[in-house]
């Protein structure tokens, strides 16, 4: 159990790679993430804000966020969402602002 | 030293448009003799609360952009905190996150203008990409 949740720390910085373009060849799991139940990542991720070049991540952008939590009002993993890690941050930041002025709801399903 | 903020709150829906141009009036005043300036004053109007606060659940949503020192933010919260209307409010310093904003502005801008006819067309999509987020941003902060 210990090392396959170490397993699972190695390859994700590994697997942030192929999303600046190019690096690993192809796409699919390897030997390592193999590991896993499902795939790892069914398709080259890219971050949705280093492609569109969007560097404020408004709070008050509630549409935009709820792209990014889930049906139970969780923030999705970076994992998930193929977000790089400083728009991940930023993310995570305006998404508990937007949670604590009512915008977007701490549990349950957003509009 | 000045910083900006956004002060956001939320007013209970069944608020009067005069009621409410009093209390932002007061607070604007009270900016202002505290030596701040109100940038911006934003009414958002009425908008289903994602969860229920206290028992309501839709507010007016109001947006205040205001540049003073900090102590004018603990007075201001103080009075929002004891005004019966105002339910919910939050503060965000945006002066740090609009100096960052600016900084890569200008890097997108002068690597633009050095790149020369390489960027030509790179130029073009940073620059809409560029107005798009300033037109993004202004709404946001006027």
């Amino acid at each position: 159990m210990a090392d396959e949740t170490t397993q699972q720390t190695s390859a994700a910085p590994a697997a942030s790679e192929p999303r600046q373009g190019g690096g690993r060849p192809g796409g699919r799991p390897g030997g390592g993430p193999g590991r896993e139940q499902r795939k790892y990542f069914r398709r080259k991720k890219v971050c949705k804000f280093c492609v569109e070049k969007i560097d404020a991540i408004d709070y008050k952008d509630y549409r935009l966020l709820s792209q990014f939590i889930a049906e139970s009002g969780k923030i999705v993993p970076r994992r998930l969402s193929g977000v790089c890690t400083p728009h991940q941050r930023r993310l995570g930041r305006a998404i508990k602002v937007a949670r604590n002025i009512a915008l977007l709801p701490f549990a349950g399903s957003s509009r | 030293m000045q910083r900006t903020y956004e002060l956001m709150f939320i007013v209970r829906p069944d608020m009067t448009d005069e009621d409410l141009e009093k209390l932002t009036s007061t607070l604007s005043t009270q900016v202002t003799s505290a030596k701040g300036n109100v940038k911006a004053v934003e009414k958002m109007g009425k908008r289903r609360l994602a969860y229920t606060v206290g028992t309501f659940s839709e507010g007016i949503y109001v947006l205040f952009v205001i540049e003073g020192p900090g102590e004018l933010v603990q007075e201001l919260e103080r009075r929002l905190r004891v005004s019966e209307p105002v339910i919910k409010f939050i503060t965000v310093r945006v002066d740090v996150e609009q100096k960052r904003l600016d900084k890569v502005k200008k890097i997108r801008d002068a690597h633009r203008r050095g790149a020369g006819t390489h960027a030509a067309a790179a130029a073009e999509a940073t620059a809409a990409a560029q107005a798009e987020s300033a037109a993004a941003e202004t709404p946001a902060q006027a």
